[in-house]
């Protein structure tokens, strides 16, 4: 699983039957401090995330699986993050809220 | 996914039985704001897309998931027509307006 930010989204009426209903988001790739690469991927959304929020992602064929209707898709939205706590950091602290 | 546009047809008399009857696009890969980037793939259209069409291709063997592809050597497939991107707030591509910036 990897972080991004959702910053856009996309419609699509001419779809695979398995993603009418679905959303699909465009990413931009973060790292897990939230500092954004240039690098942007189109994800579909499996726990209800918005834009501008911090988001981790499934690539490949397990993207498929975390929607019921296994839709031909090699990227999903699985999680919302919170905050990250990296245990470098000296004191421990989070370094996303 | 990706965004790409398409930008023409495969044709190939002898292939595997799996990809037989099967529309075999060329497709440019391109960026959320339709700059073009990597290499051409050659993907199995799931969709009816057609010629210089804005779509979404999954890749690996997620793209086996579409009825047209199920248990078909393909690692590429159109399963999606675009109709409208937004980046940032900017609508970036409307197929109904054609508007690319």
């Amino acid at each position: 699983m990897k972080p991004a930010r959702v910053v856009g989204r996309v419609m699509a009426t001419r779809k695979d039957e398995s993603l009418i209903g679905q959303r699909l988001l465009v990413l931009r790739l973060t790292d897990w401090n939230g500092c954004e690469s240039s690098e942007e991927i189109v994800a579909v959304d499996a726990v209800g995330s918005g834009a501008g929020e911090f988001v981790f992602f499934v690539e490949s064929r397990d993207a498929s699986v975390a929607l019921s209707s296994n839709p031909p898709v090699d990227a999903a939205i699985v999680g919302i993050i919170d905050g990250v706590a990296l245990t470098e950091e000296p004191d421990g602290m989070d370094v996303y809220r | 996914m990706k965004f790409a546009r398409v930008i023409g047809t495969v044709v190939a008399t002898q292939k595997d039985d799996g990809v037989s009857r099967r529309k075999m696009l060329l497709i440019q890969p391109l960026s959320p704001r339709l700059q073009p980037s990597g290499d051409t793939h050659v993907a199995i259209d799931a969709v009816g897309a057609g010629f210089d069409e804005i779509v979404l291709f999954a890749s690996g063997s997620s793209a086996r998931q579409t009825v047209t592809t199920k248990d078909t050597p393909c690692d590429c497939v159109i399963m999606a027509i675009v109709d409208l991107i937004e980046v940032s707030g900017v609508i970036v591509y409307d197929k109904s307006k054609q508007v690319r910036e």
